[in-house]
C-alpha cells in the first residue's frame, strides 16, 4: 500500500463518489480569470485539473495555476503533463518544481498531435510517453531519483493518475496498454468523455481486475455542432448513443440553442447518477471548458 | 530503400544555368530503383537540360553522363568519374541524382567540383503500391526492436514515435494525426496477435537513449 498523500487520493481509496472538474490555464497573462473559476467550483469537487496545452495551443505553464488554485482558492489540483512539448530534462525540472510548490496529483499524458494546435509548425517531442512519464515519476516518489538514476534532495510526493478511453476500438487494445502502466504503478484512471452508459460499464468491467479508482468523464455540450465534433472529429473517437442524439436536437429544435446545454446538463446528471447507483466507478471528471458555470448544476442535480 | 524525388527542373536549371559543362551523375542504386535517378532519367535530364537552357537563356552548354552502381561507393566514384571530371573543369558542376548520401560523397571525392542534388532525400522505407505511394519505414534509430513488435517500426510509423503506444488519438485503429493512415501500434498489436505472442505488446520499454542516434553518427566497426 503506497502512502496517501492528497485528499483526491484519500477521497478516491474511500468509497466516497468523488468530483472533480478541469479548467484551461490559457492564453493569458491573467490568473484572476482561473482564480475565480476555481473558487466558483471549490464547494463542488475534490480537484481541479489544469489542462497541459490543450490540444496543442500554447497556453501559460499548467503548473502556476495548479499552485495558484492551491494557494489562493484552497483547493487541491491537479496538474497536467503532456510528452509533446519537453523533453526529460524539462519534464523533470517541471516536476521538482511541482513537488516544492506541493502539487500532489498529476496525470501523465501524451498529449495530442502539434499538428492540432495554434502553432502546428513546431518540432513535437515526445521524448518520453505517457508510459515512460509515470516511470519517472515513480522513480521520483519511490526512489527519489530521476531517470539516469541521479539523486534528488528532499522528498516527492505525487500521486499519478493516466487517462484512457472507454470508447476505444479495439477496445482490448486500450485495456493493455493500461495493464502496461499499472504494472509501473499508477494511482487512479481518469477517462475520455463518456456519454453511453454501456461504454462505461463494459470498460469498468475490463479494467477491476486492476484494482485502480476510475474517474469516469463527463462532457457536458453545449451546441449540436459540438455534439457532432465528439462523435466525428475527437481525437480517439467518442461514442454518443441515438437516443441520446435525438433528445439534444429535440431540444434544439424545439427550444433553440440555449436549450442544448439545458438538456445537456438533465442528461449529464442522468449519466452521473446512473454510474453511482449501478457501477463501481470512484466518480467523475466533468470537462466543460469555457462554460465550466454548468459544472455545479451538474453535480447539484446529480447527487 | 532511400526514397527520394527529382528536385524541380525550374531549380535545376537556376542551379545550373551559370555553368558550361556540365556532368550528370545517376545511381542505379535506390534512386535508379524507383526510377528517379536511374540511367533513363539521366539520359532524359541532359535532353531536357540542353534544350532548356538553350530555349531560355540561349545557351550552349557541354553535358557529360554517367551512371554508377552505387553513388554511395567511394571508391566507385573515384574510379569511374574521374575522367569525366577532367572533361568539365573548366567551369564545371555535377549534378547528382543519387540521395544525400551519394551527392556527398561524389563532393568528398571531388571537393574542388560544385556538385547540385538534383533530388530531394526524403526517407527509408518501401514502395506498397503500383502507383508509386512510398511509406517511411526505417528511420535508423540504432537499436532495432522489430523482432519485439511484429516487423513494424512504432518509432518511425507512429505519427508520435511511440514506443509504448497507442497514444489516446487512435481510432478505430486509424492514427489520428491522418485518418487514412493506419495507427502503427494498432497494426503491431493484429500482428501479435496474429503471431499468437500478444504477451510482448504488454511489454513496456523505457526511453530511449537517445545518445545511439545523436547525429553525426559514426560507426567505426568492430
Amino acid at each position: 500500500m503506497r502512502k496517501i498523500y492528497s485528499k483526491l487520493m484519500e477521497n478516491l481509496l474511500s468509497g466516497k463518489f468523488v468530483y472533480t472538474a478541469e479548467i484551461e490555464a490559457g492564453k493569458t497573462t491573467n490568473l484572476e480569470e482561473i482564480v475565480e473559476k476555481g473558487k466558483m467550483l471549490k464547494n463542488y469537487v475534490t480537484a481541479i485539473n489544469v489542462t497541459d496545452n490543450p490540444g496543442a495551443c500554447a497556453h501559460m505553464n499548467p503548473l502556476i495555476p495548479s499552485y495558484v488554485i492551491q494557494r489562493d482558492v484552497g483547493v487541491e489540483s491537479v496538474y497536467q503533463i503532456t510528452c509533446r512539448d519537453r523533453n526529460r530534462l524539462a519534464i523533470i525540472s517541471d516536476l521538482l518544481a511541482a513537488a516544492a510548490l506541493g502539487i500532489r496529483n498529476v496525470l501523465a499524458i501524451t498529449g495530442d498531435h502539434v499538428i492540432f494546435g495554434d502553432n502546428p509548425e513546431a518540432k513535437p517531442v515526445f521524448d518520453l510517453d505517457s508510459a515512460t512519464l509515470v516511470y519517472l515519476i515513480r522513480k521520483m516518489v519511490d526512489e527519489g531519483v530521476d531517470l539516469a538514476g541521479n539523486k534528488i534532495e528532499g522528498e516527492v510526493k505525487f500521486h499519478v493518475g493516466i487517462a484512457a478511453n472507454p470508447n476505444a476500438v479495439p477496445l482490448e487494445l486500450e485495456i493493455l496498454k493500461i495493464a502496461r502502466k499499472v504494472k509501473l504503478g499508477i494511482d487512479f484512471i481518469q477517462t475520455q468523455c463518456v456519454f453511453d452508459i454501456d461504454v462505461a460499464k463494459e470498460f469498468l468491467r475490463e479494467v477491476r481486475k486492476f484494482n485502480i479508482p476510475v474517474l469516469i468523464g463527463i462532457c457536458p455540450v453545449r451546441s449540436i455542432g459540438m455534439m457532432k465534433w465528439y462523435i466525428k472529429e475527437c481525437p480517439g473517437g467518442i461514442k454518443i448513443p441515438a437516443d441520446m442524439q435525438e433528445r439534444l436536437i429535440a431540444a434544439r429544435k424545439q427550444k433553440g440553442k440555449k436549450a442544448v446545454l439545458e438538456k445537456s446538463i438533465e442528461i449529464s446528471a442522468e449519466l452521473i447518477k446512473e454510474l453511482r447507483k449501478t457501477t463501481n466507478a470512484a466518480g467523475v471528471h466533468i470537462m466543460a471548458i469555457g462554460f465550466e458555470h454548468v459544472i455545479p448544476k451538474i453535480i447539484e442535480h446529480s447527487s | 530503400m532511400i526514397v527520394l524525388k527529382q528536385k524541380p527542373l525550374d531549380w535545376i536549371l537556376e542551379a545550373a544555368r551559370s555553368y558550361d559543362n556540365i556532368l550528370i551523375v545517376g545511381c542505379n542504386g535506390c534512386s535508379g530503383i524507383y526510377q528517379v535517378g536511374g540511367e533513363k532519367q539521366v539520359k532524359n535530364l541532359k535532353m531536357v537540360l540542353e534544350m532548356a537552357l538553350k530555349i531560355r537563356f540561349g545557351k550552349n552548354i557541354n553535358v557529360e553522363t554517367c551512371t554508377l552502381l552505387r553513388q554511395c561507393d567511394r571508391d566507385l566514384v573515384a574510379s569511374s568519374l574521374r575522367p569525366l571530371v577532367k572533361r568539365i573543369k573548366e567551369n564545371g558542376a555535377i549534378i547528382s541524382l543519387a540521395c544525400g548520401a551519394g551527392v556527398q560523397t561524389v563532393s568528398n571525392v571531388f571537393p574542388k567540383v560544385v556538385v547540385i542534388p538534383g533530388c530531394d532525400t526524403l526517407f527509408v522505407g518501401m514502395r506498397t503500391k503500383e502507383l508509386g505511394e512510398f511509406n517511411e519505414l526505417c528511420r535508423a534509430c540504432g537499436e532495432c526492436i522489430l523482432f519485439e513488435t511484429g516487423g513494424i517500426c512504432p518509432l518511425t510509423r507512429c505519427a508520435k514515435g511511440l514506443l509504448n503506444g497507442p497514444c489516446g488519438g487512435m481510432r478505430e485503429g486509424k492514427c489520428e494525426v491522418d485518418p487514412t493512415r493506419d495507427c502503427a501500434w494498432a497494426l503491431i498489436y493484429e500482428r501479435l496477435k496474429a503471431q499468437g505472442r500478444l504477451d510482448l505488446f504488454l511489454k513496456f520499454r523505457p526511453p530511449r537513449d537517445h545518445r545511439v542516434s545523436a547525429s553525426p553518427r559514426v560507426w567505426r566497426g568492430e
